[in-house]
């Protein structure tokens, strides 16, 4: 890591930090109810959209009626998505003409983009109606932001009553957060990135002429669409001049900003971040790299306002950001070098390993934008995983793999990290010589019964769906690239599905049966069964009395802790995953240096 | 004071049954109780039956290899069975030595419940609940009971090994005798409080022995995560097969990971050093506490001694010897100090109690008054409604005395006394009442018929080096708390001079039972002693109740835990042992989890390493062989249970320090240590397996 590098990434951090601490106060704010008398043109929206939907703001919902809503609500969005899929060939705002997307792809992409995990095995400009891309999928990616911040507020909710048996109204907290934060953040991202010269509009594909014109040859086709062979069997090829390309228009800056801010990550075009309409300038990646990672940031410090204690939030925030910094240190170092084996050939590796990457943004800024899209659950590229250096693509999938739990995704990384954390209270209480507790909550059989089924449901997903897709054949038959490559391939698809990130290692084609099935349960399992028991323990919690914090309390703030805290997050992740990484990456390494 | 019985680690007398017991509990249904040692056996089954499969040369790796893995996984089994055998062989012996108590004795029923009535001789087994016996001078107590007629010296040291008599008698707070002690002088009429094998001992002696030891909600919590943890490498191994054939048949070389290979991964990943010594420790803290003299009554009590943050403590006994000693007379105005002294000696003469002797043995000190014979004098004792005692002389006795009234007692009630006879109390008296108390001192007023002639101020002898422990218990996160009917002044400045935190002056029982509840509502768990059947609801509040065992059945029964040594400074040690016993289970959870990382620095190259050679670059240990490799990483996991028995039973070391600090070293000891030793450890016995050509 060179000086610039070091520049760029702390000033990241810094504005990160400036920013998120506003925020962590407003998220507060708006979700304890002040908000409303505060920013009273938000309050009327939200009141509104109460009376509109018939939800009585008062009313206090028992965990698991919390936790059906949720569920209910998602699953309606899972249909109304799928639906919108399949009938998008008779529905307006279709100028390119896109047929109905196949059954299969369609139920992946409908619970992708519920369960905020926004994996795509279809191209977006080459299969969805701007109608799709906006009613569907758009929408999905405010609601499913708002679905992962209620459970964090819920979550929070648990450590900060008393002896109560309520945890929030979920339809409360649904539209606060869509109306309250992700609205206004996705209108302000969006006219920037307008700005910038992300396109904005209804139109159809541009026919536009090349200013080099190329010539290039393809098999001939006959009536039937077949090749036309000839007389010897061979096929025909025919000799063609492409004049004009076919550019592809739609309401881009609109979906970008919400794909950002609600760590989403599905991008309008199939280059993602990586494409000139998403991202044109450096300037507009930087701005998006930062709205990844503002929510999450910022809810580390609504923790602390809400539970009284500030330093409780820094603490979480400190533990993520160091764990973000060493992973982001390793890969910018392993992407500042070439492949060995192309320099052996003789070329140059000064730019370090540019295979797969926007020249646009270079090794360095598409290592910094590959760490902070997987740290957080986004899933948003702007260069190939795929075709990242080992220890490169080994950092962005083991950030999945711990659970997405650096920022992680908006509201899953913080009630992600806290599980993590009652975890690490619960065998650190017991060595200073008290039965655990964590910001007042005693944490007894039923919350460990509850975090246990949390911390199980990815591995069994990530590990046994991997399992199954390599002693399949047909499955095996996606794979670009054999051995241990092919291995990561898989490994990461199911890694990224389960824990709802989305990036992908592409060499994978995913577009499947098998893929879209696999991947589609992984994605709904690995959501939902962490979110259930996650406001089970919420529930629980808010039961029970806070107890005093005493000397004789385990300090949950503090270097001590946070040192604890990334030591059990990294033990446990490395403890589950390093067999499987072992016959990937990390063995792909050493074939590469050896 | 508790007298340590100090018991070895491991006495040959109990290593032998421990043995045994260890191959009785291999039956699956003893194992199914342990979750991931269950998870053991079912490897350990597994391997046996590939062992045989290898020796008949069918099997997926070297007959020799598959047997030694084999053995050596139901070596790790037994450990485990030998701590927790040992632990409850342990327990066992010293409910044994309390079992001695219980032997048979005859018991004289009456037939009617008062003395005198008829009675005939039945064996003491044969008593039920509500029988009234009589017992005599040198005659044991044949049950628990309560003492409805007589007053009696008993001896009670079988049980608390406090040699010197205590007297027992009808109604208060002396009112309970326990089956078994011997009455020495006199005779008691006792009713029958428990039916036989349900006496308060029998139900603690079958606690300690185990055989009702239900887990606790701590040890329940903490099983889930291991069961948790378990499964987790369950499918990190189990995904580890068809990884291991995708590879081979992707890379083209080497051999799949053989199933005894996995199994053997499996145990070693899975928390069988916490899991095989959890009950050994759970055992092991019950057992401290009979060492301390004190019985749990279930080990839920023994861990919230660990969560205690508030101890209630009664001033007199416990922070201050229980008696008061004159210390000055400070005379009203206008009365000589020789004057006031007299008086109080007259009014102390007939006064027994320790602090009325104090006052005697004062004036004689000062002033060489020695004891008179009073003639036609009348002693009037303390009763809780005057709050006063003094003296009635109603001829002179020589000269200088007519007929006189002499009281001593609370200002208040000298006061009260006064004015009732239409006298003033004097001012300077009502400000030196106030300066003794200030200073920590109780005053007693003097008063001969309506003249008021000073103050005897008693002080309260705070105990050596109780001081220190409250700054101790401070350090802990523990707020001390004193008890105390005395008034506030009184009670602050003792509150100072002691080093409590708090204090609750001019308690009433039920000001005890709303402070407690008080100190819960706001989040903090409390813990107190007591002995008098008022303290019974204060005790069933109380998160941890220590009833003293010379207190009443009441008391008892409120209590979760009682102190044979009737101790109340015993609560500390209480408190102590209890987080001792959650700190060994931390320590040793995470210590079994931070091994797992050397443990697949061994394993994983030594199963991969034919299908990807550069994967021998992660085995940091250059161990000899992989088949060396999976056997050491699987001989390490069970000596390592063996090896850590003693701290099992003995406990991680307890200091009174901030739990900061505490967290620091035990995870430096426990989570760094941890990581760190099984590397040379493994790697030792990769070198001895090899010098032994073993592998």
């Amino acid at each position: 890591m060179n000086h610039s590098s070091i520049v760029q990434v702390l000033l990241y951090l810094f504005v990160l930090l400036v920013l998120a601490w506003p925020l962590g106060r407003y998220l507060a704010d708006l979700f304890e109810g002040r908000w409303a008398t505060r920013w009273p043109r938000l309050g009327r929206l939200a009141g509104h959209a109460y009376r509109l939907c018939g939800i009585q703001p008062e009313e206090e919902m028992s965990w698991w009626r919390y936790a059906l809503a949720l569920l209910v609500f998602n699953a309606i969005g899972v249909l109304v998505v799928y639906a919108i899929q399949r009938m998008q060939a008779w529905l307006p705002l279709n100028p390119a003409g896109m047929a109905a997307i196949e059954p299969g792809s369609a139920f992946n992409t409908a619970i992708s983009f519920v369960t905020n995990t926004n994996w795509q095995g279809y191209s977006g400009e080459a299969a969805m109606s701007h109608l799709t891309q906006m009613l569907a999928l758009a929408v999905q990616n405010f609601l499913s932001a708002a679905t992962g911040l209620a459970v964090a507020i819920a979550l929070i909710r648990g450590f900060v009553r008393r002896s109560a048996q309520g945890i929030g109204n979920a339809w409360v907290d649904l539209v606060r957060g869509t109306v309250g934060v992700l609205l206004p953040l996705s209108v302000v991202v969006a006219v920037f990135l307008v700005a910038q010269g992300v396109v904005q509009n209804f139109s159809g594909p541009q026919e536009v002429s090349l200013i080099q014109p190329f010539e290039y040859s393809q098999p001939k086709l006959g009536t039937d669409g077949q090749p036309l062979k000839d007389a010897g069997g061979q096929v025909i090829n025919e000799t063609l001049m492409a004049k004009t390309q076919s550019i592809p228009m739609g309401p881009v800056a609109s979906q970008e900003a919400i794909k950002m801010v609600g760590t989403n990550g599905g991008g309008f075009f199939n280059a993602n971040s990586a494409h000139p309409f998403e991202n044109p300038t450096p300037l507009s990646n930087y701005v998006q790299m930062l709205a990844i990672f503002l929510i999450p940031a910022a809810l580390c410090f609504t923790l602390g306002h809400m539970v009284g204690n500030i330093r409780q939030g820094v603490t979480i925030l400190a533990a993520m950001s160091l764990i973000f910094l060493a992973l982001l240190a390793l890969t910018i170092w392993a992407e500042g070098h070439a492949n060995p084996m192309l320099t052996a050939l003789g070329m140059d590796g000064a730019g370090g390993n540019l295979e797969g990457k926007e020249l646009r943004f270079g090794s360095l800024q598409s290592a910094i934008f590959a760490v902070i899209t997987t740290a957080a659950s986004c899933g948003a590229v702007n260069a190939m995983h795929d075709s990242f250096m080992p220890l490169g693509g080994l950092v962005p999938m083991l950030q999945i793999q711990l659970g997405e739990v650096v920022f992680g995704g908006v509201g899953a990384g913080l009630y992600g990290m806290l599980i993590f954390a009652i975890e690490a209270v619960f065998i650190a209480g017991l060595m200073i010589g008290r039965t655990p507790e964590y910001l007042g909550k005693k944490i007894e059989s039923f919350e460990m019964k509850m975090v246990s089924i949390a911390i199980l449901a990815t591995p069994l997903l990530i590990l046994g769906g991997t399992a199954v897709a390599v002693m399949m054949p047909d499955a095996l038959a996606s794979l670009a690239n054999p051995a241990a490559h092919g291995f990561s391939e898989i490994l990461y698809a199911f890694s990224s599905a389960t824990n709802n990130n989305g990036s992908a290692f592409a060499g994978l084609s995913a577009n499947t049966p098998f893929y879209n099935l696999a991947l589609g349960l992984a994605m709904w399992f690995g959501r939902f069964t962490v979110i259930i028991p996650v406001l089970a323990i919420a529930g629980q919690l808010a039961a029970k009395p806070r107890l005093a914090e005493t000397p004789g309390t385990l300090p949950t703030h503090g270097p001590l802790f946070v040192v604890l805290l990334i030591g059990v997050v990294l033990l446990v992740g490395a403890l589950t995953y390093l067999p499987a990484l072992a016959l990937g990456p990390i063995v792909e390494h050493l074939q590469l240096f050896h | 004071m508790s007298k340590s019985q100090a018991l070895p680690l491991f006495d040959p007398k109990l290593v032998k049954p421990a043995l045994l017991e260890s191959l009785r509990k291999l039956s699956p249904r003893a194992q199914w109780r342990n979750p991931v040692m269950f998870v053991v056996w079912i490897g350990s089954v597994l391997t046996t039956i590939l062992a045989v499969q290898a020796s008949s040369g069918r099997g997926d790796a070297s007959a020799g290899f598959v047997w030694a893995i084999t053995i050596w996984l139901w070596f790790t089994i037994l450990f485990a069975n030998f701590a927790e055998a040992i632990a409850e062989g342990r327990g066992r012996a010293q409910a044994e030595a309390l079992r001695g108590l219980r032997r048979t004795t005859w018991a004289k029923l009456l037939r009617e419940p008062h003395y005198g009535a008829q009675w005939q001789l039945r064996e003491s087994n044969e008593l039920r609940m509500g029988d009234v016996v009589i017992v005599s001078t040198g005659e044991t107590i044949p049950g628990d009971g309560e003492v409805i007629e007589g007053v009696a010296s008993v001896d009670e040291s079988a049980i608390t090994g406090e040699s010197a008599p205590v007297i027992r008698e009808a109604g208060g707070d002396f009112c309970s005798v326990t089956g078994g002690t011997r009455v020495l002088s006199d005779w008691l009429v006792v009713r029958i409080t428990a039916n036989p094998g349900d006496a308060f001992l029998d139900r603690m002696i079958a606690m300690v022995e185990g055989a009702k030891r239900g887990k606790t909600p701590n040890e329940i919590a903490l099983t889930i995560l291991l069961v948790a943890m378990t499964m987790i490498f369950l499918f990190a191994c189990a995904s580890l097969l068809p990884f291991s054939l995708y590879s081979v048949s992707s890379a083209g070389q080497g051999l799949p990971i053989s199933v005894t290979a996995l199994v053997a991964l499996l145990v070693c990943l899975i928390p069988t050093t916490i899991a095989g010594l959890l009950s050994a420790i759970g055992v092991a803290g019950m057992s401290r506490m009979m060492q301390a003299n004190v019985i749990a009554t279930s080990g839920r009590a023994v861990e919230a001694a660990g969560d205690v943050d508030v101890l209630l403590l009664d001033k007199t006994g416990t922070i201050t010897l229980g008696n008061r000693q004159a210390s000055a007379f400070i005379p009203a105005q206008g009365v000589s100090e020789r004057e006031l002294a007299d008086a109080a000696q007259l009014a102390s003469l007939s006064d027994e109690t320790p602090e009325g002797r104090s006052i005697v043995v004062l004036a004689k000190d000062k002033f060489n008054l020695r004891g008179r014979e009073l003639h036609d004098a009348s002693f009037v004792p303390f009763t809780a409604q005057t709050r006063m005692s003094g003296v009635d002389i109603t001829k002179g006795d020589a000269q200088q005395h007519g007929q006189r009234h002499i009281r001593k007692g609370a200002a208040e009630a000298v006061r009260g006394w006064v004015q009732d006879q239409g006298a003033a109390f004097p001012s300077d008296v009502l400000r030196n009442v106030e300066a003794v108390a200030k200073r920590g001192s109780t005053p007693l007023v003097v008063a001969d018929g309506k003249r008021v002639l000073g103050v005897i101020e008693l002080k309260d002898i705070v105990k050596g080096g109780i001081a220190e422990r409250f700054a101790a218990l401070r350090r802990m996160g523990i707020k001390t708390v004193m008890i105390t009917g005395d008034n506030k002044l009184t009670a602050a400045a003792i509150a100072a001079e002691a080093g409590v935190d708090d204090y609750l002056a001019e308690a009433r029982p039920e000001d005890k039972l709303k402070l407690i509840r008080d100190y819960q509502a706001e989040g903090h768990l409390v813990a107190m002693t007591g002995d008098g059947t008022n303290d019974a609801p204060a005790l069933a509040q109380a998160d941890v109740a220590v009833a003293m065992n010379s207190g009443t059945q009441a008391a008892k029964e409120a209590g979760n835990m009682v102190d044979l040594d009737s101790n109340p400074t015993k609560l500390i040690e209480i408190v102590e042992t209890g987080k001792q016993m959650l700190m060994t289970r931390g320590a040793l959870t995470t210590f079994s989890v931070a091994n797992d990382v050397a443990k697949y620095f061994a394993i994983l190259p030594a199963v991969f390493v034919g299908t990807y050679p550069q994967l021998a670059r992660l085995d940091v240990m250059q161990l000899s062989s992989p088949t060396s490799a999976i056997l050491s990483a699987v001989i390490f996991n069970a000596l390592i249970i063996v090896a850590l028995i003693p701290l099992a039973l003995r406990g991680v070391r307890y200091r009174p320090l901030g739990a900061a600090v505490l967290l620091r070293r035990n995870l430096l000891i426990y989570g760094l240590g941890g990581v760190v030793l099984p590397f040379p450890c493994i790697k030792l016995i990769d070198l001895t397996l090899h010098a032994m050509g073993v592998a």
